[in-house]
């Protein structure tokens, strides 16, 4: 059995104290466990950021890759070795502002991926830029005047490119958010958790006190079908006076990324398979091309 | 009669079919016992323009096409408005008779050749599409060239098409050959094939590196498609599954590279085609790459830019810029392949050197190169010299023995760490983009610095020794000494045979097909030249600045070209009256 212990190192995070990415470390590692996940069985995939650097918090795999671009590194990963299980973590500036368009093919692919976000509407490593997940208007260094953009809406575009899975959580509600967790790692297809993250230093009009008043679990609305894909895009939407976390969409997914490719579908991981030269049948093959 | 090294062009618009066709009787004198180099020149648009095979035949291994033509197949008259000066005295134009031939194109040494090329195809092949096909008819029995060799072309590529379509070919084939009958005895030059030749190959650069990198375990491809780097994508996309390489289309280049570097982290031998401006977008994660130490092989088939520049034409102007590409410094090597052979060779070798080291390599292709056909010996593609070699990679077993935490990053002498695959549970680590330590932490700590920077840097030194040395050819202690990189080898070479056959030991070739870390050699070899002359694909001489920054030698002159076209023999023997 997996244990907390397993993942434990020896570690001190550079996050402020009662940066909502403790919660969402905590939380993970929890699910993990509960999923009897070992740390040598996983690959977590980050970009650059505060939370980006989670994985050298606790014992695991890890790639810090560069800003924006964790997506394309995880689906080369589980591409490579899709025994093992992947997950990415990323903030809002990296995996929906440079990395946006990443995220979208991603989605568009249901690789069997994992993804968190540790989305806290604000640039917090830079010190305190509105991100793309800033709501209009927001004044910050580089937007002094208010922000002039919309902002992103990630959970209805993955609705919108084809994915089955797609929830938000809330480290206020670590229990809660240790289930959405755990449900999204069950999921056999690529599944989104993306998470409010209370930045306590440079957006605290958006820390625990704005959420704890406003946020509300879809699973305790009696009549949520989760099933609905243009009610929960409809539902991914909603921000104001009342916030909904939890499961906004869940289907059967198709086959994922891997399990398409002619080469991996039902087969051993690429990086299992003995590699030698060619043999001669194989080069007579190649070479009647040419004659 | 003049008979061995026969230059056929065929110019049309495009959407004729004129590449499809042009090598398919490419393929024709190839079995027909000829050696052959095919040269396509396109423009960058799917109908339209102005585009032309050039096919260059003789009895001995040709290095490049060549610049008279014998004969001019013309499917529309902008063929011969761009092409009828470049005839020989005694060649043949065929063109449509559709369009009388004006005054100022007819050439009285040139022998008019026309033919209702469009109405016959249509007529006998059911298809206007077949002009070329007859023209090419034409062409055979102008030449003489036994037409069984076409034939057995055409059934071999209309196989799947059914017996009506390969029956129709070979009528079209045939009314050329018979037309030309009544033009022949006023053209004087022959083609014959040669029975019994060994059986050769046809291929291009393209195929040759994607050849050389799957033979090399390539089994990871990500690209996005870009001329003339894409092929190899589409090489990988179309054979790759057989023999168990993954290839994958993505959404743009950064995620190509990103790609490719996960899975190389992973394990496997990751490969990323491209051209310079796709490149472009890969630098950084090049410098990704190069942080952590992951082996990654990036190709890049350079066209004119900047930024679209000249998308369908050649250049060898990317060469610093690869050099350099990133911010700060590692270790890199950069490789130029300047034949079919080099660049089956380097296909292979990139990825045992990628693995070695841990760090980027690029093999840097041109249009010319990836895109010209030359036939080969079967053997001239050495799948048996193929070495797999992973470099310091760990075994399961040698993790199952792992006492102490892994060091992913581990100081050594050579630079180089033990590496192992993320998937054993005494071998956890995370791959760092941020400066580490060895295991990796995050580490900002000045001492720790210049001992992590040292130690990529150090893997430079033996990466010197696996750089390939520049290659002579021609005669030793000649007074004359041309010095080329990647695909300008092969007319520089033909340039040398024609100057020395003029004058014995007049000229030779010193070719660089290794560029970064730069050949420890070179400067012992450049200075057994009396007097050398750079050939090279750029404005501002890069392989002669990189001589001056390396070597602190000083060349004695220069022939450049940067007008998208390839190199030929008679441009650098021109260029050299003026170096």
């Amino acid at each position: 059995m997996v244990t907390r212990d397993d993942y434990r190192i020896d570690e001190k995070p550079t996050w402020c104290p009662g940066c909502g990415d403790y919660g969402i470390l905590t939380a993970l590692i929890r699910a993990l466990v509960e999923h009897n996940i070992a740390p040598h069985e996983l690959m977590i995939v980050t970009g650059i950021g505060c939370g980006s650097k989670l994985p050298q918090y606790m014992r695991v795999n890890g790639m810090h890759t560069l800003h924006g671009r964790p997506w394309p590194a995880a689906q080369g990963a589980k591409l490579a070795n899709h025994g093992m299980r992947v997950i990415v973590v990323h903030g809002d500036g990296d995996g929906y502002g440079e990395g946006l368009g990443h995220f979208v093919h991603a989605v568009r692919r249901n690789p069997g991926v994992t993804e968190i976000v540790q989305n806290n509407k604000i640039y917090g490593l830079t010190k305190g830029q509105f991100s793309p997940t800033s709501e209009k208007g927001w004044k910050t260094s580089t937007s002094p005047y208010g922000s002039a953009e919309e902002p992103a809406q990630p959970l209805a575009l993955a609705i919108t490119h084809g994915a089955t899975f797609v929830a938000r959580g809330y480290p206020g509600e670590l229990k809660h958010l240790i289930w959405l967790i755990g449900e999204a790692l069950e999921h056999p297809g690529y599944a989104l958790v993306d998470i409010l993250q209370p930045c306590v230093s440079f957006n605290k009009p958006r820390a625990y006190e704005y959420y704890a008043e406003r946020v509300y679990k879809l699973e305790d609305e009696a009549g949520y079908d989760p099933n609905n894909r243009t009610a929960a895009w409809e539902r991914a939407q909603e921000w104001g006076e009342h916030i909904p976390i939890g499961i906004f969409y869940r289907a059967v997914p198709g086959p994922t990324f891997e399990m398409l490719d002619p080469v991996l579908k039902d087969s051993t991981p690429l990086v299992k398979r003995p590699l030698g030269k060619l043999g001669s049948a194989q080069v007579d093959s190649l070479l009647a091309k040419l004659r | 009669m003049i008979e061995n090294d026969i230059t056929i062009r065929i110019g049309g618009e495009a959407g004729m079919g004129l590449e499809s066709s042009g090598a398919g009787f490419a393929k024709a004198l190839v079995r027909g016992g000829l050696h052959v180099f095919g040269v396509p020149d396109f423009y960058s648009r799917i109908r339209g323009g102005h585009n032309f095979f050039t096919l260059r035949a003789a009895c001995d291994p040709l290095f490049s096409i060549a610049d008279p033509v014998h004969i001019l197949l013309a499917l529309d008259m902008e063929s011969v408005r761009r092409h009828i000066a470049d005839l020989v005295p005694g060649g043949a134009v065929v063109y449509d008779s559709k369009d009388p031939l004006s005054e100022a194109l007819r050439r009285e040494d040139v022998l008019a050749i026309p033919v209702a090329l469009s109405q016959l195809a249509r007529e006998i092949g059911g298809l206007e599409l077949m002009r070329n096909t007859l023209a090419l008819g034409i062409a055979a029995g102008l030449l003489e060239f036994d037409l069984s060799y076409v034939e057995s072309i055409i059934r071999d590529n209309f196989a799947k098409k059914g017996e009506d379509v390969i029956t129709s070919n070979l009528n079209v084939i045939h009314k050329g050959a018979e037309i030309a009958e009544a033009y022949k005895a006023d053209f004087p030059f022959r083609l014959h094939a040669v029975p019994n030749a060994p059986q050769r190959i046809l291929l291009n650069g393209t195929q040759a590196f994607s050849m050389g990198a799957l033979a090399g375990g390539c089994r990871f491809v990500s690209g996005y498609p870009m001329t003339p780097g894409s092929p190899v994508l589409v090489w990988f996309a179309q054979n790759g599954a057989k023999y168990g390489a993954v290839a994958k289309h993505v959404e743009d280049e950064i995620s190509a590279i990103n790609m490719a570097i996960g899975a190389a982290i992973m394990g496997a031998r990751a490969l990323v085609p491209t051209s310079g401006g796709g490149y472009a977008l890969m630098v950084e994660g090049t410098g990704f790459a190069g942080i952590s130490e992951t082996p990654v092989v990036i190709y890049n088939a350079q066209r004119p830019g900047p930024a679209t520049g000249l998308p369908t034409r050649t250049e060898q102007a990317d060469l610093l810029f690869m050099l350099h590409a990133s911010q700060d410094e590692f270790p890199r090597m950069v490789l130029a392949p300047g034949t079919l052979e080099e660049a089956f060779h380097l296909g292979w070798y990139a990825f045992n050197v990628a693995e070695r080291y841990q760090t980027p390599v690029m093999v840097l292709s041109d249009q010319f190169l990836a895109d010209a056909f030359r036939s080969l010996e079967a053997s001239g593609l050495d799948f048996d010299a193929v070495e797999i070699d992973r470099g310091a990679l760990l075994t399961d077993a040698d993790l199952d023995a792992l006492t102490e935490r892994y060091k992913r990053y581990q100081i050594t002498e050579s630079g180089i760490s033990p590496r192992a695959l993320p998937g054993h549970p005494n071998a956890i680590w995370v791959t760092e983009s941020n400066e580490h330590d060895e295991y990796p932490r995050i580490e900002e700590d000045a001492q720790n610095r210049i001992a992590q920077q040292s130690k990529r840097m150090r893997k430079a030194r033996p990466m010197a020794q696996d750089v390939p040395p520049p290659t002579w050819y021609g005669p030793e202690g000649a007074a004359l000494t041309l010095v080329c990189w990647g695909s300008t080898y092969g007319p520089a070479r033909e340039a040398v045979d024609r100057l020395n056959a003029q004058e014995a030991g007049a000229a030779n070739l010193l070719h660089f097909s290794g560029l970064e870390p730069f050949p420890p050699t070179a400067e012992a070899e450049l200075r057994k030249a009396h007097k050398t002359i750079v050939v090279e694909g750029n404005y501002t001489g890069q392989l002669e600045i990189l001589i001056r920054a390396r070597t602190g030698l000083s060349v004695d002159g220069h022939v450049r070209r940067f007008d998208g076209r390839p190199f030929r023999p008679e441009f650098i023997l021109a260029g050299l009256q003026e170096a």
